[in-house]
């Protein structure tokens, strides 16, 4: 870790135009920024301080849905009866993301900016090469330990996997991120590594998250979130899902679903061919079952994350049959 | 002490929390809690400088150059340590005293034999300035092809061990003829101690002494081998270790990090901290060696062992030899006619291995105990039957008594409990709903370490008693059980006990290591103990000054810190009073269990190498520890994830010093064997020998979401062949079989049989 410089800012626009400053950095929980600083990965100049920022840690929840203050801690999310309610795969997500202690840290808007755990982008020492890091060096993953590397959206550049939870509740819901006054759909804000995997979001310099919309609807109301992997608690997803249904007055028809899949992809993952192929249809497990393989269309795997393309389905397929039972 | 009386190890042992055998809560404990125990790094010197390594970044070559002028001009750098220019030391002998190579010994290298080897140091005034400017170093290399794990085509076959062959019958044979033939291999990966604490010390010298406060299993240990390093008498080094943070295996001895930071320390004249960062604890000391076995059993159709065939392959490093001795638990555990075990080790490019819970007996169990399983299906006898029909009535191998073996209670009392006799035995046959469920059992064993230990009791002015040794407690109770011990012996209430441990002045203590501290040292503490005791009650009765005096008595009774006769007809008088009345400020006793001749020569030898310890099948017994654990898993059947929603395991341990603690022990080693069996595993780069999830996010341990309620039931009885006060071990004998009983359950649950270590998800989808 470096030497940098702390500046505490006094008002949102002071952040913003503290932030454009080359090598300055938002310093919100920390629980992302401080453990990157010790591996070597980040190396601010500046951290420009937002935690004591007023208005922003809010949770307002009307007929349209919620909105959510950048600095809301996930652990108050999580816990927000509102929220709970009206949008349970979005507080499930949390809940089951990081550590208790990381979750009364974490912000909201930091969650959103969390990086990947590819080891090879966490170790600059031993890997060199690494696009996301240094643009151009290389990809030391391809070839190497790929049990937790994506199989959907990867590039010829990069194959990590985006790692967070949260995201993956909001995708399914066209979620929007609030930078100020620009709004960016979370599916837009996140984007796919392609050849610029160094560029993970959607968010110019002298930008800053402060917000984020989650619109409300019946399929939001009734939702949960799946997450599958190796250890029960503190761990990051094998694979996951993001589900949320509405059905039709007779109970079977599906007439609204979304689905959103993590712990796969490089970056939160809509299946919108699995919600395709099952709206307007009666809900039955082996047409369910059929449907959740259309979310790994076009997968591809690196060796040791080929199991990710077999279980990635049957956690889709579980989840929407688990929303089914709830009827 | 009434041992010869007490039968089982639990609270029935004595109604009192205070006296051995009772369940005094750890008095080390609010120390702990409060914050108020000092941890060796935390010390506040002044003059303190701060040490960061900086690691090798290829497996195998030569560092060509260290272009250090960058760092050498970083802010606050008081030092930057290379092969060049650290101080060079004499090498040390091993831990069995071995003498060692005449060349010196250099923490630093150049040449580099596994990725993350120390190739350099930067010091300064503070923490963040040494990290700063290590990164600033510019290490290059000249990179030579590596062997990096078991399956490298390069790696060969191994160095056989000819010690670790064991023959008896003609097992070859046997085998061939058997009606039930079976053969499998089982894998274990490179795994972690991955204590709380991570490694790391401050060194101060003051003059030719040097005091280093380290987290340390082996205080007399370490030290000797910080003398011989440096070249100074053994008496001139001091280590201080009051608590630990947890250790494992992997804080017994003194590692190269050790030798930087007491370098540094002598080099600039100041005290030197340094802290291992949790990703160099995967390279800067070897955790459990992975290892490969085949067992071959050859049975009859009713299941009876006839032949027992084992090969055992384990990892060590390039320079340094490290054997995990794969067939201990192979030829002891069933009673077979025919034996044959041997053992190779093979080289690779990593940090030599190292002590890990129950090393040799934890992945030994992991054949064995997979095997017999997969015997039991073949010719369709449970699994718990298979094993009581082939039960060792004595040492299969050592051909004596077993000094105890509980192992049948342990069957019997941990089926009950289980309720074993519901099982259903097809594989598949027991769900719920999306879960399918197995039940497995296994037992495990390890083997009784004895040695020697000194203590000092101290009966002060005030009554109180002090006790004082070099032992250690990173956690496993030592302070509490020796609390008891004393005040038992002399006769006071616990809370008058003060027990004193982890600094090398004290009383000296060989290693807390293969489960033997608590019989070693609770036997020197008795000895001392009764040693005090009886020159308190000599006082008493023959000093004139005594008001005992006059009453002419043989002897007089202590107890609850006050001193009566027997019969009752004289005074009753605190110990306090009584010193005051005979004119002492204290008594003090030194007890040993050396033998009576042993030179000093002995004793540092017993103290300060493991050359002393004392074979467990020495004179007409074979010593161990036994248990068996009955193990639910709930296997989700379409994402393969194993969870254990239940564990009972019954276990002998001889009798008990402190059930609570001995029981959290059994359940600390229980919980690591479920990380042993479905998490942990050393991930290595093949194209780099590097181990890549070199950190607690990515190399799991288990958490309490992982961990169901656990049942432990003592089965032991004292075994006065094993220690003085009749306990055996306790620390490592959980872990011993818990991995094969998850494995048996998972076959049981799925019908599949898992036997690369450990079982993810991806082996069962």
């Amino acid at each position: 870790m470096r030497d940098f410089s702390y500046l505490r800012a006094g008002s949102v626009d002071a952040a913003r135009q503290a932030a454009a400053l080359p090598g300055a950095m938002l310093f919100a929980g920390g629980t992302t920024l401080i453990d990157l600083a010790k591996c070597g990965v980040a190396e601010p100049e500046t951290l420009v301080d937002i935690t004591h920022l007023e208005g922003l840690n809010g949770i307002e929840l009307n007929e349209r849905g919620a909105t959510i203050g950048a600095l809301a801690k996930t652990s108050h999310v999580a816990d927000h009866a509102g929220i709970k309610s009206r949008f349970p795969a979005v507080s499930e997500a949390l809940w089951q993301a990081a550590s208790a202690q990381i979750r009364n840290m974490a912000t909201i808007g930091g969650n959103l900016m969390q990086r990947t755990r590819c080891p090879y982008f966490r170790d600059p020492a031993n890997f060199p090469a690494c696009n996301k890091r240094e643009p151009g060096s290389g990809c030391s993953a391809v070839g190497g330990v790929t049990r937790g590397h994506a199989v959907l959206g990867t590039s010829g550049a990069c194959i990590a996997m985006y790692p967070g939870d949260l995201a993956v509740a909001l995708v399914a819901f066209d979620a929007i991120v609030h930078l100020g006054d620009r709004q960016v759909s979370v599916d837009d804000f996140f984007l796919l590594p392609g050849t610029t995997p160094d560029r993970e979001h959607a968010i110019e310099p002298g930008e800053m998250i402060t917000a984020i919309e989650i619109p409300g609807s019946a399929a939001a109301r009734r939702s949960t979130y799946l997450k599958i992997r190796d250890r029960q608690s503190y761990e990051f997803a094998a694979a996951s899902a993001a589900v949320g249904i509405e059905f039709e007055a007779d109970g079977r028809t599906i007439r609204d679903l979304r689905v959103a899949l993590g712990g796969v992809a490089t970056k939160p993952w809509r299946a919108r061919a699995v919600e395709d192929a099952l709206k307007g249809k009666v809900l039955e497990p082996d047409a369910v079952r059929a449907a959740s393989l259309l979310a790994i269309e076009g997968a591809v795997d690196h060796g040791a994350n080929h199991y990710k393309i077999e279980l990635a389905p049957r956690v889709v397929a579980r989840a929407i049959l688990k929303m089914g039972e709830t009827a | 002490m009434t041992v010869r009386n007490i039968r089982h190890g639990d609270a029935s042992d004595g109604a009192l929390a205070e006296v051995v055998g009772g369940r005094l809560s750890r008095v080390d404990g609010p120390a702990k809690i409060t914050g108020a125990a000092k941890y060796a790094v935390e010390q506040q010197l002044e003059g303190l400088a701060y040490a960061v390594l900086v690691e090798s970044t290829i497996a195998s070559g030569k560092v060509r150059a260290i272009d250090t002028e960058e760092a050498q001009a970083a802010p606050g750098v008081l030092q930057v340590l290379t092969p060049d220019t650290i101080i060079s030391l004499k090498p040390a002998s091993d831990w069995f005293g071995t003498p060692p190579p005449d060349k010196p010994y250099c923490p630093l290298v150049r040449d580099i034999t596994f990725s993350g080897q120390h190739v350099a140091a930067v010091v300064a005034e503070t923490f963040e300035q040494a990290v700063a400017a290590a990164a600033l170093l510019k290490v290059s290399y000249d990179e030579t092809p590596a062997i990096v794990d078991l399956s490298d085509a390069k790696a060969g076959d191994g160095i056989p061990i000819d010690a670790m062959t064991k023959e008896w019958g003609d097992a070859q044979a046997a085998f061939a003829s058997a009606p039930v033939r079976i053969c499998a291999a089982y894998n274990t990966p490179r795994e972690y101690q991955a204590p709380m604490e991570p490694h790391g010390l401050i060194a101060r010298w003051e003059g030719d002494h040097l005091t280093v406060w380290e987290p340390s299993q082996w205080l007399d240990g370490m030290a000797r081998t910080y003398a011989e390093w440096f070249g100074v008498p053994f008496e001139n080094v001091r280590l201080v270790s009051p608590y630990i943070g947890g250790g494992f295996g992997s804080k017994a001895l003194a590692l190269s990090h050790g030798a930087v930071a007491a370098s540094a320390a002598k080099m600039l004249g100041r005290p030197v901290r340094l802290v291992m960062t949790r990703p160099q604890t995967f390279t800067g000391y070897g955790g459990r060696a992975a290892t490969r076995q085949t067992v071959t059993i050859g049975a009859d159709r009713q299941g009876k062992i006839q032949s027992i065939v084992h090969r055992g392959v384990n990892e060590t490093s390039v320079d340094g030899m490290w054997v995990e001795p794969l067939g201990s638990v192979t030829s002891i555990m069933y009673a077979t006619p025919n034996f044959s075990s041997r053992q190779n080790v093979v080289r690779v490019n990593s940090v030599v291995p190292g002590a890990m819970r129950a090393p040799g007996e934890n992945p030994s169990a992991f054949g064995i105990e997979s095997a017999i399983d997969e015997l039991a299906y073949e010719v369709g006898i449970d699994p718990l039957e298979i094993r009581l029909r082939n039960y060792a009535e004595q040492d299969p191998e050592a051909k004596k008594a077993w000094s105890t073996r509980q192992l049948r209670e342990a069957f019997a009392t941990g089926a009950e409990r289980f309720g074993w006799s519901r099982r259903t035995p097809e594989p598949r046959s027991m769900r719920d709903g999306n879960q399918l469920i197995g039940w497995g059992v296994a037992a495990g064993t390890y083997p009784v370490r004895r040695a020697y230990g000194e203590a000092i009791v101290r009966i002060l002015a005030d009554g109180s008693v002090e006790v004082e040794s070099s032992s250690i407690d990173m956690g496993q109770g030592t302070y509490t059980i020796l609390v008891q011990t004393a005040a038992e012996t002399v006769g006071v209430p616990a809370d008058n006990v003060v027990v004193k441990l982890g600094d090398s002045r004290f009383p000296r203590a060989g290693v807390a290591g293969g489960s033997r501290l608590a019989g070693v040292m609770t036997g020197a503490v008795y000895k001392a103990a009764t040693s005090a005791l009886d020159q308190l009650i000599g006082l008493a009765i023959s000093d004139p000054r005594s008001p005992f005096h006059a009453l002419q008595a043989n002897t007089l009774v202590v107890a609850n810190g006050r001193i009566s006769s027997p019969r009752g007809d004289g005074p009753d008088v605190s110990i306090s009073e009584l010193l005051k009345s005979v004119g002492r400020d204290h008594i003090e006793a030194t007890g040993d269990t050396m033998p009576a001749n042993s030179t000093p020569e002995d004793r540092y030898k017993n103290y300060t190498t493991i050359a002393m310890a004392l074979p467990h099948t020495e004179g007409d017994y074979s010593r161990h520890s036994w248990c068996a654990h009955f193990i639910e898993v709930r296997v989700d059947e379409d994402f393969g994830t194993v969870r254990v929603s239940r564990v009972v395991s019954a276990l002998d341990s001889g009798r008990l010093y402190n059930p609570k603690l001995a029981e959290s022990q059994w359940k600390g080693g229980i919980i690591m064997g479920i990380g042993q069996a479905l998490l942990e595993e050393g991930i290595v780069d093949r194209r780099h020998g590097r181990i890549v999830n070199n950190n607690l996010a990515d190399y799991l341990v288990p958490t309490n979401a992982d961990i169901p309620d656990i049942e432990v039931i003592s089965v032991g009885i004292p075994d006065l062949h094993s220690s003085v006060l009749g306990g055996k071990g306790v620390g490592e004998l959980a872990i011993v079989g818990v991995a094969p009983a998850i494995a048996n359950a998972v076959f049981h649950a799925t019908g599949k049989r898992v036997r690369d270590l450990p079982i993810t998800l991806e082996k069962l989808i």
